[in-house]
C-alpha cells in the first residue's frame, strides 16, 4: 500500500506571524515548524502502513519554501519514509486551488493508493485543499475522519458530524481527511530522529511537475481584528436566568 | 558548540516530552511524595532517551555526549526538580561505573532492564556519620565463600523506595581511608535489606528519598562493579558525570525561571506600568542571564573536553558550584520580583526555590567542590 500524506510546515505558532506589508503573505522564516494538525494524518499513515505489512510506504507530501526542513524532519523521525517537497519561487502566496493542484501533480508522480491530510492547516484555514486533490486526482474523499480503517480491501472511516458519525468506506485510490481526535501522535524517537537525516527528500519544481502557478487568488489588504467590545455584566438579583434566555435569542441561538 | 540539526530535533522532543507528559503530573507527584519511576522511565526508555551514550548492546542509544547536554537541560525545565533529580540518578548517577566497569553478566542482568526502565536503581554511599567525607563510610560487605555479607546503613537515598537495584560503595577490606572500597550491585530483595524510612524533605518533594538498612544482606561477590577495593576510585569518577549532569540542568531551569518571570512583569502592572518597565528589574534580570549564559558555555566546554575523553574533574567541580549558587540567586530573585504572588505555593517560584536549594549541596557541596578545586589548583597545604 503506497500511502501519501499531505503535510505543511508553518512559522512556529508561539512565535508571533508576521505579514509582509505588500503582499500580505505571511513570512516564513527559514525553521518551520510541522503543523501540529499533520500529526494525526502522518500517525494515521504509519497505523495503516503497519497494519498493512512489509511493502506498504509513507511518503510526505508537501508544498513550501524548504527552509531548514526541520517540520519536514519531523514527520520522518515519526517513521515516514521519504518526502516530496515542491518547492518553487512562484508559488509563493499560491491560493488553494494552485495548492491542490500542485501537491495532486506531486502525489500523481509518485503513485498512491491512500492519500491522507488533516481537516485544515493552522496558519492557512482554508480547510478546501484535500477535497480539491481528491477531486484533481479523481478519487473519492473520505473526510474528518474520526476513526479509520483498512477493512476487506477498502478504507473505512468514521466520519465525524455533528449529531455523532456516519460510517463511510471508500475502495482505494482514496482521500481521507483526519480530525485531530483521530488517533494519538507518536513521538518521534531518538533513533528515528538518527534515521530522519538519511531518509530520501526529493525537491521538485513546478517545471518538474508540468504544473504553472495560476492564482486566482489576490490579498487586497490585511485589517486587525476588531478589539473585543465590552462584555456586559448582568448582576443577579433572582431575575438572572431571564435576561441571559433574552440575550440567547437576540443572538439568535435559541 | 557543534550542534547538529539531529540534536536541535531531540532537543523539541524532550521539550515536548516534559510539557505533555510531565508536567501536567507534578502537582500529583508533588502531594504523593512519589513518582511512577518505572511508568515514566519505561516511556521515556522507548523513545530512547534513557542511556542515551551507553553502549547499544545493552540498550543505549550510542549517542553522543551533546544529546545528554540536551536531555538535562531539558529536564531542568520541568514544573518540578525531582523528575531530572530521578532521572540523572538512573542514566548518569547509578549506571556509569556499571557501564564503563561491570561484567557481562552484571551488565544483562541490571543494566539492560535500567536502561529499559523496567528496573529503577539508586546509587547509595552517603551515610549518617559520613557525607562530604566519603572516605569514613562504614558499611561493609565481608567476604563469605564466593558470596558478600553487606551490613551498614546508608542516608538521603534517591529513588529508595522504588529501586530494584543500588549501586553501593562498601568496605570489602581494612584497609581504611580510600582504600578498600567497592562498588556493589545490590538488589532491592534481598533478604536483610530495608528502607528503614522514608525522609521528608524541604524540596525535591515528588523524590523518594530513603534511610537504608542492610543487616546480613548476601550478595554474589560478583556483584562487585569492577575491580574490587577500586571503588572509591570509581565513584569519584562516578561523581564527575553526576556534578555534569546537576549543572547541564541548572541552565535550563534557570533559563525557565527568568522567562517565565520576564513574562509575569510584562503582565503585572504597578504604578500605571507593567513592572518590567523597571529598569533595575530589568538590568537585575539581564545581570542574571549573564551569569547564565556563562555556565552554558562553561558546561558546553565542560561537554567538549569530556567527549574529547579528558578528565573533567575540574570542570564539573567549578560548573556544579556555580550551578549551586547560581541556581539559589536566580530562585531568589525570581520569587522576589513576584512578591506576594511569588511565596504563594500555587505559583512555581515557590518550589523553584525549595528544589533547588539541594543543588549546593547533593552530589557533593559547595564546599566540597571548592576542596576538589583547591586541591587541584594547587591552593593547598
Ligand atoms: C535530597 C537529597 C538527595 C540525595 N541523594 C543522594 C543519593 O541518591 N545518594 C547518595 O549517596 N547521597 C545522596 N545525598 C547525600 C548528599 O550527597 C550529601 O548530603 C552531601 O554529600 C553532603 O553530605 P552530608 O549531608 O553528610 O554533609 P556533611 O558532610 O556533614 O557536611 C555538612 C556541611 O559542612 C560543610 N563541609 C563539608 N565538608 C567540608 C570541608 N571539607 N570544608 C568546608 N566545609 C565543609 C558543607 O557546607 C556541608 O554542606 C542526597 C542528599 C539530599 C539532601
Amino acid at each position: 500500500m503506497r500511502i501519501a500524506v499531505c503535510v505543511k510546515q508553518i512559522p512556529d505558532p508561539a512565535a508571533p506571524y508576521e505579514l509582509d506589508p505588500e503582499t500580505h503573505f505571511v513570512v516564513r522564516p527559514e525553521d518551520q515548524v510541522l503543523d501540529d494538525t499533520d500529526r494525526y494524518g502522518v500517525e494515521v499513515a504509519l497505523q495503516l502502513a503497519e497494519a498493512a505489512g512489509d511493502d506498504a510506504s509513507v511518503t510526505l507530501v508537501s508544498m513550501s519554501p524548504s527552509g531548514s526542513l526541520q517540520g519536514i524532519r519531523q514527520a520522518l523521525a515519526m517513521g515516514a519514509d521519504k518526502a516530496v517537497i515542491v518547492d518553487d519561487a512562484s508559488l509563493r502566496g499560491a491560493d488553494a486551488l494552485t495548492t491542490s493542484r500542485v501537491i495532486a501533480a506531486a502525489i500523481g508522480r509518485e503513485g498512491y493508493d491512500v492519500v491522507v491530510a488533516g481537516t485544515e492547516s493552522t496558519d492557512g484555514y482554508t480547510g478546501v485543499v484535500p477535497q480539491q486533490i481528491a477531486e484533481v486526482l479523481g478519487a473519492p474523499s473520505l473526510t474528518f475522519a474520526r476513526k479509520v480503517e483498512a477493512v476487506d480491501g477498502k478504507i473505512r472511516i468514521e466520519r465525524q458530524t455533528q449529531a455523532g458519525y456516519d460510517v463511510v468506506e471508500a475502495a482505494p485510490p482514496v482521500l481521507l481527511t483526519v480530525t485531530s481526535g483521530a488517533v494519538e501522535p507518536r513521538y518521534p524517537t531518538f533513533k528515528g530522529i538518527m534515521q530522519a537525516k538519511q531518509k530520501p527528500i526529493d525537491t521538485l519544481t513546478c517545471t518538474d511537475l508540468g504544473v504553472t502557478a495560476d492564482n486566482q487568488q489576490v490579498i487586497t489588504s490585511v485589517d486587525p481584528v476588531p478589539a473585543r467590545q465590552a462584555g456586559e455584566i448582568v448582576e443577579d438579583e433572582g431575575e438572572g436566568h431571564l435576561r441571559i434566555v433574552a440575550m440567547l435569542e437576540e443572538a439568535k441561538v435559541i | 558548540m557543534p550542534f547538529t540539526d539531529e540534536h536541535h530535533d531531540f532537543r523539541r522532543l524532550v521539550r515536548s516530552f516534559v510539557v505533555q507528559e510531565i508536567d501536567p503530573h507534578v502537582e500529583e507527584w508533588e502531594a504523593k511524595g512519589m513518582m511512577p519511576l518505572h511508568d515514566v522511565f519505561s516511556q521515556m526508555a522507548e523513545l530512547g532517551m534513557i542511556g542515551l551514550e551507553y553502549d547499544p548492546e545493552y540498550g543505549g542509544q550510542g549517542a553522543d555526549h551533546l544529546f545528554t547536554v540536551i536531555l538535562a537541560e531539558e529536564f531542568g525545565r520541568a514544573a518540578g526538580g525531582s523528575i531530572g533529580m530521578a532521572l540523572g540518578v538512573q542514566a548518569d548517577m547509578a549506571t556509569p561505573s556499571l557501564h564503563e566497569f561491570g561484567s557481562e553478566e552484571l551488565k544483562q542482568r541490571y543494566l539492560a532492564p535500567a536502561l529499559r526502565g523496567e528496573m529503577v536503581c539508586s546509587i547509595a554511599v552517603t551515610e549518617p556519620d559520613a557525607g562530604s567525607d566519603v572516605a569514613a563510610i562504614r558499611t561493609r560487605a565481608d567476604s563469605d565463600g564466593d558470596e558478600l555479607v553487606i551490613n551498614g546503613s546508608k542516608m538521603y537515598i534517591t529513588n529508595a523506595l522504588q529501586a530494584d537495584w543500588m549501586c553501593v560503595l562498601a568496605r570489602t577490606s581494612d584497609e581504611g581511608g580510600h582504600h578498600g572500597m567497592s562498588q556493589i550491585v545490590v538488589p532491592a530483595d534481598a533478604p536483610g535489606f530495608e528502607v528503614s524510612r522514608k525522609l521528608d524533605k524541604l524540596g525535591m518533594r515528588a523524590s523518594d528519598t530513603g534511610l537504608l538498612t542492610f543487616s546480613d544482606v548476601r550478595v554474589p561477590a560478583a556483584n562487585i562493579i569492577g575491580t574490587p577495593g577500586d571503588g572509591f576510585r570509581q565513584q569519584m569518577a562516578q561523581f564527575v558525570v553526576e556534578r555534569m549532569w546537576a549543572a547541564y540542568g541548572a541552565v535550563g531551569s534557570c533559563e525557565m525561571a527568568l522567562d517565565k518571570t520576564k513574562g509575569y512583569l510584562k503582565e503585572r502592572v504597578a504604578f500605571g506600568k507593567p513592572l518590567l518597565h523597571n529598569q533595575y528589574l530589568q538590568y537585575r534580570l539581564a545581570e542574571l542571564a549573564v551569569e547564565v549564559d556563562l555556565l552554558k558555555h562553561y558546561n558546553y566546554a565542560t561537554a567538549e573536553a569530556y567527549s574529547r575523553g579528558e578528565d573533567t574533574t575540574r570542570f564539573a567541580a567549578i560548573a556544579k558550584i556555580k550551578a549551586g549558587r547560581l541556581l539559589r540567586e536566580v530562585a531568589d530573585w525570581c520569587l522576589q520580583f513576584h512578591g506576594g504572588i511569588g511565596y504563594m505555593e500555587e505559583t512555581w517560584t515557590a518550589r523553584f526555590l525549595r528544589d533547588n536549594r539541594l543543588m549546593s549541596i547533593g552530589g557533593g557541596s559547595d564546599e566540597t567542590m571548592l576542596q576538589v578545586l583547591a586541591r587541584a589548583d594547587g591552593y593547598w597545604m
